[in-house]
């Protein structure tokens, strides 16, 4: 079977270790976990978690309602294929030769991105958006030479008046 | 109301004695010391085991003959970790308790201090919730839900990590009634469509089966599954702990299906244009090869976990909800089916593959089981360990009633028959005696607990049934790997009956199938707490019928084979 990545949002409540019960039951059923963002609601007693992780659909099916039978899971979907807006922010420190930097500008006015950090020989570009753009910037920018680089992982929030 | 003169640990038991708690099963430490003391203040009976898998074990055979909560409650580090066989035991069979275990102060959580552990980090994977209390004024909330969690939807166990300083600080919270718990849905009435669907199937069906399982059981959907076996005029098989659920002794009945079931029942698993499973999750021991497992039959599954559903086979039509409220859904949608020729095909098998044994050579634990069953005329609480005697006991012992018969099913946990039967007796509202089948393997695991036994008198006949092998794992050996017995051999086993006398309790000995009858009389008849009644039998028996793990159930094995076997593909 075909291992495809998937987005799920999950809403939970903010109970000590309900990030460990949700990471054991991807690792139980033998799929990876890509990226992982908790981040606070509206409602302090809950916290939205959005997942990227990759495997087997038909096991993809059993995850979620093994993640749903969880008591502190108020509720888990999967939004791939969904129309949803999914946004990630990647960092990436590049080091040039100093003639290489116009290059480098131009790249980031292109991908809309910012430079947030910059020395005579390195700059550290911040840059938003889907995943296949920030994979598009990160392979141009190979070009030059990346020091490091780090992304947050996939937010996704359904569009529409609907909540997530 | 508030309750500003309550420690955390009166807090504690005023929670349990407001649940109805009456029995709790455990073992004290330096951490559980302030739960020990507030106990002697109540009228809650605390059963001191000799280990804590014991009363954990205990707490869970209390559980599963009364329907009620099991609590056991013991001490941090090893006591906690101890306890660990005995929640997986009850999660694998949806069994609800209550595991309160100590710990230490909260300022010393995460820092290795004595006995420290981290119960719930560990538990996790086994337990249906959890709590670790770090404020005393939590301690109303986690109580109250725990208790609904354990034994609503799916029942299973809830472990409640109470560090000492929460236990004994005071607690103003009041108790509550409402409990606020978004993510926890309990599943009742199935969607009616679905049901419907069903319906239709069941209508075009010549050749119907029903599967009874653990949650027709604990749904109380007994009288339910009869109604609708009667009605429809089909037969119905069980799983090991569905057993009881539909009376044995009902002409519909085809006992157990699966490994060891009756050649009738996986011939009709075969044969059935029509499978309709009643609480069970189509496990591995019943369905022998998945593919092969009724591929061209119509697939109907009753279940209250939505996650049962295709996680093992895909159903036609999946519902989700209370046995005995789905049945009580599809009853007035169906009627009577034109399976006169499939019952009676069905009963030519039950005539021409009665479950046997053989009658020649030493003692056989099927005839001890079997007399047992005859001369209590199946009215006793039977709790059974894990090997062949297990197998030969859902053969031989032919439960009429639910909550009759206790097994480890899907944790197949040795040392569990002796402690739960205790939990059993002390759960035990007939006027039945407790059964204990064990067998030499399994009863050294927990025989401790004999202590147990003999101080309350408990009315436990323990019948050891001695082979002086770890006999299923031989039987296995012995048909797939060329007779290599390898960590089988039980030489050392003590003399049973000297030892069960070093804690007080009367021992008998039964060498020979002709001393059966009369000793288990006595046994049956002695009434003054427990017997030990030590059955030595014959060493190389084997369990048939037997279907190979991850065979087809069509290469099913009705008697010993004259050539050596395949080594079977399936798990275990």
């Amino acid at each position: 079977m075909q291992e495809t990545a998937h987005s799920l949002s999950l809403l939970v409540a903010n109970r000590p270790g309900v990030l460990v019960r949700i990471a054991l039951v991807f690792s139980r059923r033998g799929y990876n976990i890509d990226s992982l963002v908790v981040s606070p609601t509206l409602n302090p007693n809950f916290s939205r978690i959005s997942i990227v992780a990759r495997g087997n659909p038909e096991i993809l099916i059993q995850i979620i309602k093994q993640l749903e039978k969880l008591i502190d899971v108020i509720h888990a979907k999967d939004h791939t294929d969904m129309s949803v807006v999914e946004k990630e922010l990647a960092l990436i420190k590049v080091r040039y030769e100093l003639d290489q930097r116009a290059e480098i500008l131009q790249l980031v006015e292109h991908f809309k991105a910012n430079t947030i950090d910059m020395t005579e020989n390195s700059m550290i570009i911040q840059i938003t958006g889907n995943t296949d753009k920030i994979d598009a910037m990160k392979a141009l920018c190979q070009k030059f030479k990346i020091v490091e680089y780090i992304r947050t992982g996939k937010v996704i929030m359904l569009r529409g008046e609907e909540e997530t | 109301m508030t309750n500003h003169a309550l420690s955390g640990a009166q807090i504690v038991i005023e929670c349990l004695k407001r649940e109805g708690v009456d029995t709790i099963f455990g073992y004290p430490g330096g951490s559980a010391i302030p739960m020990f003391d507030a106990i002697l203040d109540t009228n809650i009976r605390m059963i001191l085991s000799r280990h804590e898998q014991g009363a954990t074990h205990m707490a869970d055979g209390y559980a599963r003959e009364t329907g009620k909560v099991g609590v056991a409650l013991v001490t941090s580090g090893p006591g906690a970790t101890n306890t660990f066989t005995g929640i997986y035991t009850a999660m694998m069979d949806s069994v609800p308790l209550i595991i309160l275990t100590a710990q230490t102060t909260t300022p010393n959580l995460g820092k290795d201090a004595f006995q420290e552990c981290d119960t719930c980090g560990m538990t996790f994977p086994i337990v249906k919730h959890s709590y670790l209390v770090k404020n005393t004024n939590d301690l109303t909330r986690v109580m109250k839900e725990a208790f609904h969690i354990a034994q609503t939807g799916r029942p299973g166990p809830v472990l409640i990590d109470l560090p000492k300083d929460i236990l004994a600080g005071p607690c103003t919270a009041p108790f509550i009634d409402k409990m606020d718990l978004p993510g926890y849905t309990i599943p009742t009435y199935a969607d009616e469509e679905a049901v419907k669907q069903a319906a239709e199937y069941i209508k075009k069906s010549k050749k119907p089966l029903l599967l009874a399982g653990h949650g027709a059981m604990i749904s109380g959907a007994g009288k339910w599954v009869k109604e609708l076996a009667e009605k429809l005029n089909a037969p119905v098989t069980s799983t090991l702990l569905g057993l009881g659920t539909f009376p044995a002794t009902h002409p519909l009945s085809l006992g157990m299906l699966g490994m060891h079931g009756t050649v009738y029942a996986n011939k009709a698993v075969l044969d059935c244009d029509l499978i309709m499973s009643i609480g069970s999750r189509w496990d591995d021991r019943i369905t022998g090869k998945l593919d092969e497992f009724c591929k061209d039959a119509v697939r109907l599954h009753i279940d209250i976990d939505p996650a049962e559903e295709g996680k093992v086979l895909q159903p036609h039509v999946f519902m989700c909800g209370d046995a005995k409220l789905v049945l009580e859904q599809l009853l007035p949608m169906v009627s009577k089916l034109d399976t006169e020729d499939w019952i009676k095909t069905v009963q030519t098998w039950k005539k021409r593959y009665p479950l046997t044994y053989p009658k020649q050579g030493g003692l056989r634990m099927q005839h001890v089981i079997h007399t047992v069953y005859k001369q209590t005329k199946g009215k006793a609480v039977v709790t059974v360990d894990v090997g062949q005697h297990q197998m030969w006991t859902a053969q031989f012992f032919g439960a009429d009633y639910p909550r009759q018969l206790h097994n480890s099913g899907g944790a197949g946990t040795m040392g569990f028959g002796f402690p739960a039967a205790i939990g059993a007796a002390f759960g035990n509202t007939t006027d039945w005696p407790v059964c204990c089948f064990v067998g030499d393997g399994g009863f050294q695991m927990t025989l401790s607990e004999l202590a147990t036994a003999a101080i309350h008198k408990l009315p436990v006949k323990i019948f050891v049934l001695d082979n002086k092998f770890l006999g299923m794992v031989r039987q296995w050996q012995d048909l797939f790997y060329d007779k290599r017995y390898s960590g089988v051999n039980m030489e050392g086993n003590p003399d049973f009956v000297k030892l069960a006398e070093s804690y007080g309790i009367p021992g008998l000995r039964i060498r020979r199938s002709a001393d059966a009858e009369r000793m288990i009389q006595k046994a049956l008849a002695y009434n003054d707490g427990p017997i030990l009644i030590h059955c030595e039998c014959e060493k190389e028996d084997n369990v048939f019928p037997m279907i190979p793990a991850g065979a087809p159930i069509s290469s099913m094995i009705t008697e010993p084979p004259k050539t050596q076997l395949e080594k079977p593909t399936g798990s275990t």
